[in-house]
């Protein structure tokens, strides 16, 4: 027994989820520990995420499930030509989420999620070689969705629900790559906005062909958080009026992409659950971060961004090897929507491979602890972002990149 | 039960603590290289352009952004090297205090005033006392306003000496004794690489005084020198190969050629021809010449001298002026030839960057067109003749350009003549000791020409906008720096087959704003 689980989690030590940009992919231990896969999966109250129209085939009237995660990324950058390098510090990310779900009758169950799907959290050494794209950066969203699932017949239900999402963001680079006060010390200008609100909605559709088979698809819309009035703080900027940059207030326009998920579950025997998710998430609309500063005097500041549509490919598999254990391993592939040209290093983002394992226990009938954890393996990339501009001239910003993300969750999940 | 989570938490930690690693990381040894030179004691040898020194004074970004520390910084990857000391100063003002006193003043910053952006020496009191001797050595030996003679003369940090100009009040700072030389404490630290820079200051005294001293040629003995005189070329080269000799005994290093510097912002900046006349005006001062020109030949006649002759030499000054631009008139010894003593500027002859601009807008550099004056031009308009008085009244109307404010065609002459003699001689004790070698005056003329791209543009050597010069015009920014540097690692990759990295000249700031001045 005690061979197995290590067996388990050594070999089943193949699993993912980091997406790229700046989507975060740890909306449920259990979907994690199988590649964040879960669209056809009924497992637990993670299905108010991954697809609500699961929600009324859970057994018990009432389903819990709560998690957290903790995001250790970390990026290194070189550029040889100069001999620099750089090597991000970024605080531990907590990513979490909460759902519930409510059996009114067979047909139709109500649900409440909240979980962070979107965030990014980079900081780079104060005044390094790129500091005039990005010092650091705290990116933060969370959703609140109400639920509703329901059974049109024994092997066809729907469900989905509006959403409604609250941002943050705070952000700091310095303004050019070489302007100080006095002393030396990098102007720079950190923008930082609270409470940013955008709404949405997301809706699914499971359907069983046969018993061991479950077809699920999943979207969920698209948000945009707008920053109205932030505020912008200018740092170390010359006493000059040549350099007229005061603090001001800020509005800025950020989407959290809409994402399209289809997938299967196929149960194998009582033991063995094999799970296939396909993710499309729309990063088109993420074109351009602009900053419109209120300050007249201010110019805005416009970054093409210029993402691409991008697929992720899940593949996930569950062990079920007794009642007290549960053993999952999954693997994903997560496309980059950043494009050549446009690798900023606020979202060093690029092809992953995405290694997934976990565990639950289930301590009694209902009440079962769910463990996780993801190893994100990005390819070394050599890239730029060539769309800063100095003097009307585009100036790249060049380098090799590599990042590595390890990110272990635990969570629980309760039902009656 | 217990044991599972132990794992985990194992397992957990390992991921944690494997930080992603490059496959050829810049860490990595072996990726650069020193070659066959090293760099594990560098020390830089030089003047002011050596020190950091920018803006009219030395202060601390300069130093920190100075051509060795960028050197230094990039040696640093390549081996293990001892860390690069400068003898910082105390601020980012500049200036120095010799007893509370100051002896040398703040920083250039650029102010916007009620004409534009404007160089003015930044509002604050120096808090650099040179008297608190800082604990040497130091890797950045470079001493501003030492010539070449000065780096083997002992006791040039003799704080004593400084007051009376005897001795060096930046090398005062950091001499590690009263009777040391620079070279001495250079030696006693065994560099192991080198670079050198000097000579400048061996001409640019002269040119920067408007050229008021005098070229020392054929006379070797440099006590006897002003310190605004041009070093003779064979005693620069004398002494620099003496220099160079002690240097490179157990040390390989790279010297570095002198610029012309009348291609430099000082001597560009200020148009000689910015007398801007409207068409009334320009008659006038056409009428003005006309009749200076004939009292002139009058007072010739008076004198002695035939018609002829006397026309010969009274024409001179019938200058023309038109409508537009037109050059200064510049003062210049009485001579028999030119007996009021001036003479219109030739094109290519330049002004000084501090000429008082104010008053070349009250007609210094022509005529001070008083109301004695037009009373005289009067006169003369009704065919009278004019009083002894009024003769000088005319001629002394005329205020032509000082000396020290104008390096004119002889004193550009002596200028490149010894720069290009320096030249000759540092290339071929370049070449003797198997140095490498930097031909900065090939750079600097490339700034002045078209101009040296880099990711975000070209660097000029146009005053404040060019971006390579600061704001005293002839020292670097640092910009202008890590083009320096550049070249010099340039030089080191090619003669001592080193792989060194290039300082991203983007990255590096030019002049500082600031209204303190205002």
């Amino acid at each position: 027994m005690k061979r197995l689980f290590l067996l388990g989690l050594m070999i089943l030590a193949t699993a993912v989820t980091y997406a790229g940009g700046y989507r975060v992919s740890l909306q449920g231990q259990r979907g994690l520990a199988m590649g964040h896969t879960g669209v056809a999966v009924v497992n637990n109250a993670e299905l108010a995420f991954f697809n609500p129209a699961g929600l009324v085939y859970l057994e018990n009237k009432i389903n819990t499930a709560v998690g957290v995660s903790a995001v250790f990324s970390d990026v290194v950058w070189q550029n040889d030509e100069f001999g620099q390098m750089a090597r991000t510090d970024s605080p531990v990310g907590t990513p979490f989420y909460a759902y519930f779900s409510y059996k009114l009758s067979d047909k139709v169950s109500l649900g409440f999620a909240s979980y962070t799907p979107y965030g990014s959290s980079v900081e780079w050494e104060k005044d390094w070689a790129g500091s005039h794209l990005v010092n650091n950066i705290d990116l933060a969203a969370i959703y609140f969705q109400a639920l509703v699932s329901y059974k049109i017949t024994d092997n066809l239900s729907i469900g989905g629900g509006p959403i409604y999402a609250n941002g943050s963001v705070k952000f700091n680079r310095n303004l050019n790559r070489s302007l100080t006060d006095i002393d030396g010390n990098r102007s720079n200008v950190t923008v930082e906005a609270t409470g940013v609100n955008g709404f949405g909605w997301s809706a699914g559709i499971m359907y069983s062909p046969m018993d061991s088979l479950r077809i699920g698809v999943n979207y969920r819309s698209q948000i945009d958080l707008k920053a109205e009035g932030g505020d912008a703080d200018f740092q170390n900027i010359p006493n000059s009026p040549l350099t007229p940059f005061e603090d001001t207030t800020f509005d800025a326009e950020l989407p959290m992409p809409a994402e399209l998920t289809v997938g299967l579950s196929y149960q194998l025997n009582d033991q063995w659950l094999f799970a296939f998710d396909y993710n499309r998430t729309f990063w088109d609309a993420y074109e351009s971060l602009d900053l419109d500063f209120a300050n007249p005097n201010i110019p805005d500041s416009k970054n093409p961004r210029n993402y691409q549509d991008a697929s992720i490919y899940r593949f996930g598999m569950q062990y079920t090897a007794n009642d007290t254990f549960t053993l999952r391993a999954g693997y994903y592939f997560d496309e980059s929507p950043v494009q050549a040209g446009y690798f900023a290093p606020e979202t060093p983002r690029n092809d992953s491979n995405n290694f997934t394992g976990g565990l639950s226990i289930n301590v009694t009938d209902n009440f079962a602890i769910d463990a996780s954890f993801l190893y994100s393996r990005f390819k070394e990339i050599t890239e730029s972002y060539d769309y800063y501009q100095e003097n009307g001239q585009n100036v790249p910003f060049e380098g090799t990149y590599k990042s590595s993300a390890f990110v272990p969750g635990l969570g629980v999940t309760f039902k009656i | 039960m217990k044991r599972y989570y132990i794992y985990m938490a194992i397992l957990a930690l390992g991921f944690v603590s494997c930080e992603p690693e490059l496959e050829n990381s810049i860490e990595d040894e072996g990726f650069y290289s020193s070659g066959e030179a090293d760099f594990s004691h560098y020390v830089a040898l030089g003047n002011s352009l050596t020190a950091g020194y920018a803006d009219g004074a030395l202060y601390l970004t300069g130093q920190n952004n100075s051509y060795p520390n960028i050197l230094a910084q990039k040696f640093a990857l390549a081996q293990n090297t001892d860390e690069f000391t400068q003898p910082l100063v105390n601020d980012n003002i500049g200036g120095l205090l010799l007893g509370g006193q100051v002896v040398a003043l703040p920083r250039y910053v650029l102010s916007v005033g009620a004409n534009g952006p404007v160089p003015v020496r930044y509002n604050a009191t120096p808090t650099t006392e040179i008297t608190n001797r800082l604990t040497g050595p130091f890797s950045n030996m470079a001493v501003p306003g030492a010539k070449s003679y000065h780096l083997l003369a002992d006791g040039y940090g003799n704080v004593q000496g400084v007051a009376a100009g005897l001795s060096n009040p930046y090398f005062a700072r950091f001499a590690t004794s009263d009777n040391t030389s620079v070279i001495a404490d250079a030696m006693a630290q065994n560099p192991t690489f080198f670079t050198l820079w000097i000579g400048n200051n061996d001409v640019f005294t002269y040119a920067t005084s408007g050229g008021t001293g005098k070229f020392q040629l054929n006379n070797t003995d440099v006590t006897t020198y002003g310190s605004n005189d041009i070093t003779d070329p064979n005693a620069f080269a004398f002494i620099y190969s003496q220099i160079v000799e002690q240097l490179a005994a157990n040390a390989d290093g790279v010297l570095l050629n002198i610029p012309d510097i009348t291609t430099v912002p000082y001597f560009t900046t200020i148009p000689n021809n910015a007398l801007a006349l409207d068409a009334p005006t320009a008659g006038n001062l056409t009428g003005f010449f006309q009749a200076v020109a004939g009292v002139m030949t009058k007072v010739l006649m008076q004198q002695g001298a035939s018609a002829e002759q006397a026309q010969a030499i009274a024409s001179q000054y019938a200058i023309q002026f038109n409508e537009g631009t037109n050059r200064f008139l510049l003062d210049v010894p009485v001579t028999q030839t030119n007996p009021l003593g001036f003479r219109q500027m030739t094109a290519e002859e330049l002004l000084l960057l501090p000429i008082d601009q104010a008053a070349l807008k009250q007609g210094y550099g022509s005529v001070v067109l008083t109301q004695d004056v037009m009373e005289v031009l009067a006169v003369l308009q009704a065919g009278g003749s004019p009083t002894q008085e009024q003769v000088q009244t005319l001629f002394g109307a005329v205020s032509g350009i000082d000396d020290e404010d104008v390096l004119d065609t002889e004193e550009i002459q002596n200028v490149q003549t010894a720069t290009a003699a320096y030249n000759n001689a540092i290339k071929s004790i370049a070449d003797n000791f198997n140095l490498g070698f930097v031909d900065v005056n090939a750079l600097v003329a490339k700034l002045d020409s078209e101009g040296i791209p880099f990711d975000g543009g070209v660097l000029r050597s146009d005053f404040v906008t060019g971006g390579a010069y600061s704001l005293d015009g002839i020292h670097n920014t640092p910009r202008g720096a890590a083009v320096i540097a550049n070249a010099i690692i340039e030089e080191i990759n090619a003669t001592y087959n080193a792989k060194l990295p290039k300082a991203n000249i983007g990255n590096y700031p030019t002049v500082t704003l600031d209204q303190s001045g205002m």
